[in-house]
């Protein structure tokens, strides 16, 4: 709570308390618990002078900006074309075995989601995926169980 | 129109020769309007995939009368296939910044914003490095322009230069009405001059060797050379730079793995070249690409291929406008319901002909540009819809 009250002081401050500062503050309250529920919403929408609706509406655009409780590390896989040839499905397959869930859900401990996304602009060196913002490449189901069993004690 | 063989150039990634801060010193001892004419005469188009000539927008920006004006790099690459824009903010990130400040120096503008896609989010602390060492330069040079970074969140459609400024204004990515184009009235209603990272790095370039010299590189329609991202059965993955003006055919000699079936050049935004076609020019007249090349080997499904772009589509599509909302929804459909026999074949001429309806009637790039890879896959690869 008190958290999410300073990202938007802070934003505000830099921004002004001006729609333009929405994103910025929305990257915020994302990187600090992985998504914005509607309590923040409403919130920023205050801070702003806008209304929730609007907040709700820029929000739900974006494929970053997570509208709904996601585990600590947010997993997205490339689906794209160049991805897909080189093997994003066993990829994925790999990503379910490990974390017991399917693709869209999130661990019962809520320490990680599954997702997938277009284009991360690593097909040179594909199969990707995106752990929260670090990205990682030339995956293989191998190389997924060192990569979870590293964030399995983050 | 006349070819070039393959032949690499090594203008945007070499390295710092001279310091890319020298080359904005030396630019600025110009005047402003010669350099914005060499830019003209260079020939320098977009590099983002619109190719809209630079010289000529930095002109018109130049031109417009309000001085509160901003400069964006473009640094949301969300095409399928392009990287290049990620290597140069990480490898020459100087000749990128300094291209942004000799744009601000003759156009007079004193704000610069990057906008770097969500997928980027870890470049940004050597970015913001980059911006204070630039910053030095900025004092010593008393050039009063600032560079911020604003970071997207994860939309395609903000590759769109309005998009991206709704964007920037915490809205939805949803494109303008053109005109007025960002030129005159752009991020917060004011004169904006929006380029893509590899445009503002070759403007750099372009003021370090001149006009004359960068014109020596390239075709009569294509001048200079371009960054390819090249992806798919290529044993050479990776961004090269190569010469405008080659055939396919040369390309695909050097890149593909010798069972080369189709290029989709230009993103799925672009056309799937099919290997009949393969004697024509990469880049041919008028147009540029963002210069994202695919590769598909024989073993290669073109119904998966398609089927994997639609899906795309669909799902980027911004929704504000019905023929791109619904066009590529019902090309998905279509294409599945041929596939299946629910559909007779002939249905897929009724699809090219939607996609054809898409390209005059869709508001921005995104629904005008599916028929492009559509149509071209449908007809070169028609059997491969059916069967």
């Amino acid at each position: 709570m008190a958290e999410i009250a300073k990202i938007i002081q802070e934003k505000v401050e830099r921004y002004g308390r001006k729609r333009n500062a929405l994103i910025p503050i929305l990257h915020g309250i994302v990187s600090e618990k992985n998504y914005v529920d509607n309590n923040d919403m409403v919130r920023v929408a205050k801070a702003l002078d806008i209304s929730a609706a609007d907040v709700y509406g820029t929000a739900s655009f974006y494929s970053f900006l997570e509208s709904e409780e996601k585990g600590k590390f947010v997993i997205r896989v490339c689906k794209s074309i160049t991805c897909e040839m080189k093997g994003k499905n066993k990829i994925l397959k790999a990503l379910e075995d490990e974390l017991r869930i399917k693709l869209g859900e999130t661990t019962y401990n809520k320490k990680f989601s599954l997702l997938q996304t277009n284009c991360i602009g690593l097909c040179d060196v594909g199969p990707a995926m995106l752990v929260n913002n670090e990205p990682y490449t030339h995956l293989t189901p191998e190389k997924i169980h060192d990569i979870i069993s590293d964030y399995r004690n983050k | 129109m006349s070819n070039k063989e393959l032949k690499r150039a090594d203008i945007i990634f070499s390295p710092y020769s001279v310091a890319p801060y020298e080359i904005l010193k030396r630019t600025m001892k110009k005047d402003k309007e010669h350099v914005i004419n060499e830019l003209i005469e260079s020939g320098l188009r977009g590099r983002g995939g619109a190719g809209f000539p630079t010289g000529i927008k930095w002109k018109l920006f130049a031109q417009e009368q309000e001085s509160e004006r901003y400069i964006i790099c473009n640094a949301d690459e969300g095409e399928p296939g392009t990287f290049k824009d990620r290597k140069l903010l990480v490898e020459v990130p100087r000749k990128v910044i300094s291209g942004m400040a000799i744009a601000s120096w003759a156009c007079n503008a004193k704000n610069g914003i990057i906008y770097l896609r969500a997928e980027y989010k870890n470049l940004i602390p050597g970015l913001k490095k980059e911006i204070e060492i630039f910053n030095e330069y900025a004092k010593k040079f008393n050039l009063d322009f600032t560079v911020d970074i604003f970071c997207g969140a994860g939309a395609y459609v903000c590759g769109e230069e309005t998009a991206l400024i709704e964007s920037m204004e915490g809205k939805r990515g949803e494109p303008r009405n053109k005109p007025p184009f960002p030129i005159k009235k752009g991020y917060l209603g004011k004169p904006t001059l929006v380029n893509n990272v590899e445009t503002f790095a070759t403007a750099s370039m372009v003021c370090r060797y001149g006009a004359s010299e960068y014109k020596s590189y390239g075709t009569d329609d294509q001048h200079g050379s371009k960054l390819f991202s090249v992806s798919g059965d290529s044993p050479k993955e990776g961004v090269h730079e190569l010469e405008l003006g080659m055939k396919i055919s040369d390309f695909v000699e050097e890149y593909g793995d010798g069972d080369t079936k189709a290029v989709q050049i230009g993103g799925v935004a672009g056309f799937c070249i099919p290997r009949k076609d393969f004697d024509k020019t990469i880049i041919g007249e008028g147009n540029t690409t963002g210069g994202a090349t695919m590769i598909f080997n024989s073993t290669r499904s073109m119904y998966n291929v398609l089927h994997n772009y639609l899906d795309f589509f669909a799902e980027e599509s911004c929704g504000q406008c019905t023929p791109c909302r619904v066009g590529t929804q019902q090309l998905l459909k279509g294409i599945e319901a041929v596939k299946s026999g629910e559909k007779p074949e002939s249905y897929l001429d009724d699809l090219i002909k939607l996609s054809k309806t898409m390209k005059i009637t869709a508001k921005c790039g995104l629904g005008q540009s599916v028929t492009n890879s559509f149509t071209s896959i449908v007809k070169n690869f028609r059997e491969e819809m059916i069967y």
